[in-house]
């Protein structure tokens, strides 16, 4: 059924008339070009589609559309502000915390969902917080020290 | 064979591209402009004779035409133009750090252009772990001409004697007044220069390397920590719609009948019947699929005549003719002076590929022309394969492969381009197709299930005297040992890339260092057994059964970083060890593991690797690519295969099929071996090939249970110590 969903996406009001019941992950990548956000199991398994939905990672292969009525989204093209790359998203260059890159989006934004309520994990927490979030590359490793890096510099910039 | 029919050898699928290439160079220079544009053919002086040697393994996806490898601009600017793709391995980085290198211009004046089949020199694919190794000299041989063509023109400019030359930056200089100079802008504008290099310039040393040998992050990690990275699935073209199509149940079933009546009551759906092909398309995704859902489809399926538990026997039976490899000694003789025998048959299931992007693909066509975006790790492959499913010549199918979300072999089948293709021409619009992960998982040309049988012995001095190798369906990459056994023999079995029609009910290919992988489990876990078997310590047998100097080296600098004390196994520490080569490039690891005996689970604790792969253009790229690979290899070590039934696939996401996770990954310690002597060599395969034999050798070093059967899933690691 066609109806009004406004929200806010990456720190704008957006108001869309579109069918609720349809995948927030394939509005996000059609009808709104974003697409940063990306299919990779549509199960829910692999985490590639994050988002942040009220500033935690959520996966929208799961959400319809009007789930996120009068909420908060934020996809990987919102992260940045003013120009100014998020300190995870920096982390993640810096350590070389990618390879193909296709599952850096939703990684990065787990990881920023992770800081949130745990701003000084172990390496054992960060894995554990990312534990739902696939890389088949293998960028594992880096992508642990990236986002411990970025937890010490977030922490210094408080 | 020499050079040439072994390149012709490996060029016979391709249809007249030198005729393309022809009348494309005259397009190409008129798209680029002016400049100095350097072409290079590929002949013997640029191929390594052990490339050229190699009988077929080697096929060097290197063109015999002239073509285009770079460009300098009147701005300064110098373009690499390479049909290589980046799918990870970091090619992005470390070509145009070759190129900077050689040429002598500083690395941000360098811009990449790959994959793009109107603008790149044609290429086999990227695969093989030959981008460095064999894509990279051409590069720096054209880099090198090119440096010479701007001292030549500097000469003439600054009147000075081309050997008072220099060239540093991107500037080329008086060494006797240093202000006199000139850089690569200047001496581009106004230039329409076009050189052929004919003979194999002389290239840098390592020692005298300035840019290359450094440790440098991606290129690509700005675009892809942002989410700007586009790959197949997010270029986007006006009127273009999205399609859903009709699969099978099963490999092997026909389409009886169709009603697609309901599909097309959905508003604004388009239903395309092509033949076998049936899709439904949509200016939403999501909206084809739920239209997809309503077509009603009757295949007649096969009867399954094997599954996954019972392929092993119906692949013996169907095992082509032994095609031996190599042989030395006398078998017999040996078997007779054999103080201590084993005989042991390894297995390995089948293996997806499992790139986190699934293929896609966006065809367009305009008038006569065709423009397709795909996740493809073959551009050129694809255009080809595109040109004839379409009706279309060559020349007037562009492909180009964008940023492409891993590939591992698995995207150099380009089912999905074709699909595209064919759907774009029959609807009139551009159309996308994304495969599902279901479809991924279906279609997926697996690592194929193999068989490995090896009988081997020892003398009463622990030296081993007998190899009798045979290797069925895996392919013959790292079946050849490198141990010193006075009485050998090593046979092949089906080619790895197929086989007999009937051997396999879907799709087989290359996966990440194909054949090595099953080989290598095999061979190092035939050495252990032989090791414990006549009470050595295992990096000590190997040691007293190695020439290989190069060998010798990588295992001693893994066990000294590792701290190995010999103990002869199983010594209860859970340590494992295993060595092999790939890609020109040795490597050994040791790994250290704790298992559950009463869950059967595995802990991997520690991993340490040593590589020598030549000379290194980025060493911190390649330990990220040995990181990448000993932790992908935990995935077939443990869990990972593919459960079918008949030309069913039963494994549909990863609620099934599990590959490694954060909590998998154990401390990574990497150590790179100097060999400067070496040119470059494969880097994003080789460390992958020890997993299965590094985890089977520790967990038999923990538990005393040996392993013979990939994966080591927790249900076999229990019954193997149940047996033990």
């Amino acid at each position: 059924m066609t109806e009004t969903i406004s929200f806010k996406l990456n720190d704008q009001l957006v108001q869309l008339k579109v069918d609720g019941d349809r995948p927030l992950l394939w509005v996000l990548r059609t009808d709104l070009g974003l697409t940063g956000t990306k299919y990779g199991c549509g199960e829910g398994h692999c985490g590639s589609c994050t988002v942040l939905l009220n500033q935690r990672a959520t996966r929208s292969c799961l959400l319809k559309i009007k789930d996120v009525k009068n909420k908060e989204l934020v996809t990987i093209e919102g992260l940045a502000r003013n120009g100014r790359l998020h300190p995870v998203q920096k982390a993640f260059m810096e350590h070389d915390g990618l390879q193909c890159g296709f599952c850096t989006p939703g990684m990065i934004l787990t990881a920023v969902s992770l800081l949130k309520y745990n701003p000084s994990p172990t390496d054992q927490q960060i894995g554990q917080g990312l534990e739902q979030n696939f890389c088949r590359c293998g960028a594992h490793v880096r992508i642990v020290q990236a986002v411990r890096q970025a937890a010490a510099e977030m922490k210094g910039a408080q | 064979m020499n050079t040439n029919d072994f390149l012709a050898a490996n060029f016979r699928d391709i249809h007249s591209y030198e005729d393309f290439f022809a009348s494309n160079r005259r397009d190409f220079l008129k798209r680029v402009g002016g400049g100095i544009v350097i072409f290079v053919a590929l002949n013997d002086v640029l191929l390594g004779q052990e490339e050229a040697r190699r009988p077929r393994g080697g096929r060097p996806g290197l063109p015999s035409d002239f073509n285009a490898f770079l460009r300098i601009g009147e701005d300064g600017r110098v373009t690499c133009l390479t049909g290589k793709i980046e799918m990870g391995q970091g090619p992005i980085t470390s070509l145009p750090q070759m190129l900077a290198e050689e040429l002598d211009t500083p690395l941000d004046t360098v811009d990449i252009v790959m994959g793009d089949t109107d603008l790149c020199p044609w290429d086999m694919g990227t695969f093989g772990s030959m981008t460095t190794r064999i894509f990279g000299p051409a590069l720096c041989a054209a880099a090198a001409e090119a440096k010479l063509v701007l001292l030549e023109l500097a000469a003439e400019q600054l009147k000075v004697p081309q050997s008072q030359l220099a060239a540093r930056d991107g500037i080329i200089f008086d060494q006797e007044n240093k202000d006199h100079r000139l850089t690569y802008g200047q001496l581009a504008k106004g230039q329409k220069i076009e050189r052929h290099l004919q003979a194999k310039p002389a290239l840098k040393k390592p020692a005298d390397y300035r840019i290359a040998g450094k440790s440098l992050t991606r290129r690509d990690g700005e675009v892809k920590a942002t989410g700007k990275a586009h790959y197949a699935a997010d270029v986007r073209v006006p009127g273009m719609l999205y399609a859903k199509i009709l699969r099978p149940p099963a490999h092997g079933a026909k389409l009886k009948s169709v009603d697609t009546a309901p599909a097309k009551a959905v508003a604004g759906v388009q239903v395309v019947q092509d033949g076998d092909l049936v899709a439904v398309l949509h200016e939403f995704p999501d909206v084809a699929e739920n239209a997809l859902g309503k077509i009603k489809a009757d295949f007649d399926v096969p009867e399954a005549t094997f599954n996954d538990k019972t392929v092993f026997d119906h692949l013996l039976k169907v095992a082509p003719e032994s095609r031996v490899l190599k042989t030395g000694g006398d078998l017999e003789a040996g078997q007779k002076d054999a103080a201590k025998k084993f005989d042991c048959t390894y297995l390995n299931s089948y293996v997806a590929h499992s790139p986190m992007e699934p293929h896609a693909a966006l065809a367009q066509i305009e008038g006569d022309q065709a423009t397709v975006w795909a996740s493809t790790q073959n551009p050129f492959g694809a255009r080809d394969e595109i040109a004839t499913a379409i009706g279309f010549p060559a020349q007037k199918v562009r492909v180009i492969a964008p940023f492409v979300g891993g590939g591992f072999g698995g995207k150099t089948n380009n089912r999905e381009a074709v699909e595209a293709a064919r759907l774009a021409k029959a609807a009139g619009k551009p159309v996308q197709v994304m495969w599902s992960r279901a479809e991924e998982f279906f279609y997926d040309s697996f690592r194929p299930a193999a068989i490995v049988k090896i009988n081997s012995g020892v003398d009463a001095a622990g030296k081993m005297i007998f190899w009798d190798y045979d290797v069925y369906f895996a392919g013959e990459r790292g079946a050849q040992q490198f141990y010193t056994v006075p009485n050998h023999r090593t046979a092949a079995r089906g080619s790895g890339f197929g086989g007999p029609a009937s051997a396999h009910p879907f799709a087989t290919g290359a996966w990440r260092a194909p054949g090595n992988n099953t080989n290598t489990f095999a061979r190092e876990s035939q050495i252990d057994i032989m090791a414990a078997g006549a009470g050595i310590d295992p990096v000590e047998f190997r040691l007293n059964n190695l020439s290989d100097a190069r060998m010798i080296r990588v295992l001693k600098a893994a066990a000294e970083k590792f701290g190995w004390t010999p103990a002869k196994g199983p010594s209860r520490r859970g340590f494992g060890v295993a060595c092999g080569t790939d890609a020109g490039s040795y490597v050994a690891a040791i790994a250290e593991v704790a298992v559950n005996k009463d869950k059967g689970t595995v802990q991997v604790k520690r991993v340490v690797c040593a590589q020598d792969m030549g000379v290194i253009i980025n060493p911190e790229g390649a330990k990220i690519q040995m990181e990448g690979c000993i932790t992908m290899g935990l995935g077939y070590a443990f869990t990972e295969e593919v459960r079918f039934n008949g030309g069913a696939v039963l494994d549909t996401n990863y609620d099934t099929y599990e590959i490694p996770r954060f909590s998998w990954v154990p401390k990574i310690e990497t150590v790179l071996v100097e060999n400067n002597d070496t040119p470059p060599q494969g880097g994003g395969e080789p460390a992958i090939i020890l997993m299965g034999a590094l985890m089977a050798n520790a967990i038999y070093d923990a538990a005393g249970a040996r392993l013979f059967q990939l994966p080591m899933t927790t249900e076999r690691v229990k019954a193997a110590i149940q047996k033990a």
